[in-house]
């Protein structure tokens, strides 16, 4: 059903300056038993502050582990130190020590789970988990680390925050789970925030509260924000810069609006196609991208698309393909995609 | 097929349907009472032969216990579940202080099966495609040695699976595959009825497609009538003829999947609807939601009067103390709301 994409090249220009994050060629392996899994495997994107990009894919396409190389959260073995770098402002996470890390994590970082229940410590009270990263982080009293971690709770939109706050996780819902930790995420109200998944778990009434109380507090501290989802409907809504993963590497990155309107990988535009919407008319049966998602251990050779690919050729059997460029922010990795210079 | 009704009258007739679970409510432990808690809440609807109804609302409102109770997988504490002509509520006996089906369920059972969630959970990581596979058959008694194998593979093939995986455990198996395996399972003995519980919200975007095709396509060659239990509307609204919303144990909607999409009446609906995310971020920009606030109240302490009146944008008085009917308000529209002329 898909045919060839002719794109036409527009003149590049210079690069943006102004970028809070930038990760150049990043690559996260792990030794395992069936040898290397190369999880991220030449990862490069830049966010610049108050904007949030959205990277999608599938589980195994290496998206979570981008955010945790950058927190540097991946355990140390199996995984073997990421390579390339990570800066964040104009220092190499990659190069910091433990303890260097450690200052900026919390403080000017912060990283939102997906599964608030396991992300919280069941044996400690809100308030313990809450105040404890400004005592650590700020040096705050705590009295004024109870009184700011009470209204960061309040501006969260959790009820009676002041009498909840001494409760523990399993006595909040999932939807309430959820807002405690963006308030412990945003408590120093960090320069860049990973949300993995943060709606994943929840329903769609409680994920449209947490997405419009991420991008509120964004608009209000400038914070940028990584989405890391496998929502296409999530990523229309929220973010400004798509990069749409799959085994381990970006297949295409570029404006959400571009990406959208014009998805030029295969790959995404069989996703685009295989979700079911309700804003168009229903279709007899859906498309869908045919095989399974690729075993990291043990990829094929030349693109790893290309057995479920519809338009692949020998060329796409045998190497990786180069980035193709059609704007200066929407680019593919794809032999079928063909730029007119 | 083996249908001995009429093929005008319905093949499951549901009325006022209710489900009650004994839960120890909070208090010392000497002191502790036990209370009930209503799941399912007076649920009707009838579905006949070949149609599909999709089941939709948020966890924790009671579709699934909706589907188990139908299935007479949990003893109603009231209300009618006619299958083809037969009071199944009825075929229980008791033994002891335990209720357990009576030989006449026990008949029926092969006619009414059921798809899991979770096809890492449902299939005996002990056992392999083919003892999985051959358990109702044995069960029944319906094929014997050499025919049963045979009846094996067509099953696989039916699901659009390799006939030789007859000797592989689950674990071999990606998530879609599973799920492939545990419909054929359900199809083994040829049923008129399935209710499918949330089958496709454990896989990947890729595979949803999918499987979400298979199972039209089932319907479609075998004639099934099916439940299709989701929190996904727009998946729903790709399979089903007709969708009930489910609030707090109740259905509070329930219309042909057209008519629902495009007009939906009752606010919680309405508001599920606006939730719902679009993989069209032109659209999305420009949407207006109906954000709610609050949560699915504990159902062991529902609100008075409307269930959803806490949540409800437009609530008035009487919604806090009257209980809003099921009011027909164009053929085959049904909604449950004081405000809905």
């Amino acid at each position: 059903m898909f045919e060839k994409v002719f794109v036409i090249q527009e003149t590049p220009v210079t690069a943006r300056s102004e970028n809070i994050l930038e990760v150049c060629d990043l690559r996260t392996h792990f030794r395992t038993d069936d040898g290397i899994v190369r999880a991220v495997d030449g990862v490069s994107f830049s966010v610049k502050r108050g904007e949030t990009l959205g990277i999608v894919g599938e589980s195994g396409s290496g998206k979570s582990d981008t955010c945790l190389s950058a927190m540097q959260l991946v355990a140390r073995p199996p995984a073997v130190h990421p390579t390339g770098k990570i800066y964040f402002g104009d220092t190499d996470l990659l190069s910091l020590s433990e303890r260097e890390i450690e200052k900026l994590r919390g403080e000017r970082m912060a990283m939102i789970f997906q599964d608030p229940l396991t992300s919280l410590n069941p044996y400690l009270t809100i308030a313990r988990q809450l105040t404890e990263v400004l005592e650590v982080h700020r040096g705050a009293t705590s009295t004024a680390a109870r009184q700011k971690s009470i209204e960061m709770l309040e501006q969260v939109g959790i009820p009676d925050a002041a009498e909840r706050i001494d409760q523990y996780p399993h006595q909040f819902s999932g939807g309430m789970r959820q807002r405690v930790m963006i308030a412990m995420a945003l408590l120093c109200g960090p320069e860049v925030l990973f949300a993995d998944e943060p709606t994943t778990a929840l329903d769609v009434t409680i994920q449209a509260q947490i997405l419009r109380l991420i991008k509120d507090l964004q608009t209000a501290i400038g914070t940028a924000v990584v989405l890391v989802t496998h929502d296409l409907g999530v990523v229309a809504g929220t973010t400004d810069y798509v990069a749409v993963m799959y085994a381990g590497r970006i297949v295409e990155e570029g404006t959400t609006a571009e990406v959208f309107a014009n998805p030029l990988h295969p790959y995404t535009r069989g996703l685009l196609e295989s979700m079911p919407r309700i804003d168009t008319p229903p279709q007899k049966s859906l498309y869908a991208i045919p095989g399974l998602p690729p075993d990291l251990g043990n990829l094929p050779a030349g693109c790893p698309f290309h057995p479920r690919c519809e338009l692949a050729t020998d060329q796409c059997r045998k190497a990786y393909p180069d980035k193709k460029k059609a704007s200066s922010t929407h680019s593919a990795a794809c032999w079928e995609v063909e730029v007119i210079e | 097929m083996k249908t001995t009704g009429k093929p005008d009258t319905p093949l499951l007739d549901v009325s006022d349907l209710t489900v009650q679970f004994r839960v120890p409510s909070r208090g010392s432990v000497l002191y502790r009472k036990r209370k009930d808690v209503i799941a399912v809440n007076g649920v009707s609807f009838s579905l006949t032969r070949g149609e599909t109804l999709g089941l939709v609302g948020e966890s924790g409102c009671g579709k699934s216990t909706t589907g188990r109770a139908i299935l007479q997988l949990l003893r109603p504490a009231g209300g009618t579940v006619i299958f083809d002509g037969e009071p199944i509520h009825e075929f229980w006996q008791k033994k002891g202080q335990k209720w357990v089906w009576d030989k006449r369920l026990l008949d029926l059972r092969c006619r009414m099966q059921m798809i899991f969630q979770d096809p890492f959970a449902s299939l005996n990581p002990r056992m392999t495609v083919e003892s999985i596979l051959s358990e109702p058959l044995r069960n029944f008694g319906v094929v014997q040695g050499a025919e049963r194998r045979e009846k094996i593979q067509d099953l696989l093939m039916t699901v659009g699976m390799d006939p030789r995986c007859l000797r592989r455990y689950p674990h071999e198996f990606s998530g879609g595959q599973r799920q492939r395996i545990g419909i054929a399972r359900s199809l083994a003995l040829g049923p008129d009825f399935i209710v499918a519980d949330e089958p496709i919200s454990a896989l990947d975007v890729s595979i949803q497609a999918q499987i979400m095709n298979l199972l039209s396509e089932l319907r479609e060659n075998l004639g099934l009538t099916l439940l299709f239990i989701a929190h996904d509307l727009a998946a729903i609204r790709h399979v089903s003829d007709r969708i009930a919303v489910m609030y707090l144990g109740q259905i509070v909607e329930l219309a042909d999947a057209q008519t629902l999409v495009d007009r939906p009446q009752h606010p919680y609906t309405q508001a599920l609807l606006s939730a719902v995310p679009t993989p069209d971020p032109t659209r999305e920009q420009l949407r207006q939601r109906t954000v709610l606030s609050g949560e699915l109240p504990s159902p062991i302490n529902p609100p008075s009067g409307c269930p959803f009146h806490t949540r409800c944008p437009v609530r008035e008085q009487r919604c806090q103390s009257e209980v809003p009917r099921m009011r027909t308000i164009e053929k085959g529209h049904q909604v449950a709301c004081h405000l809905v002329e």
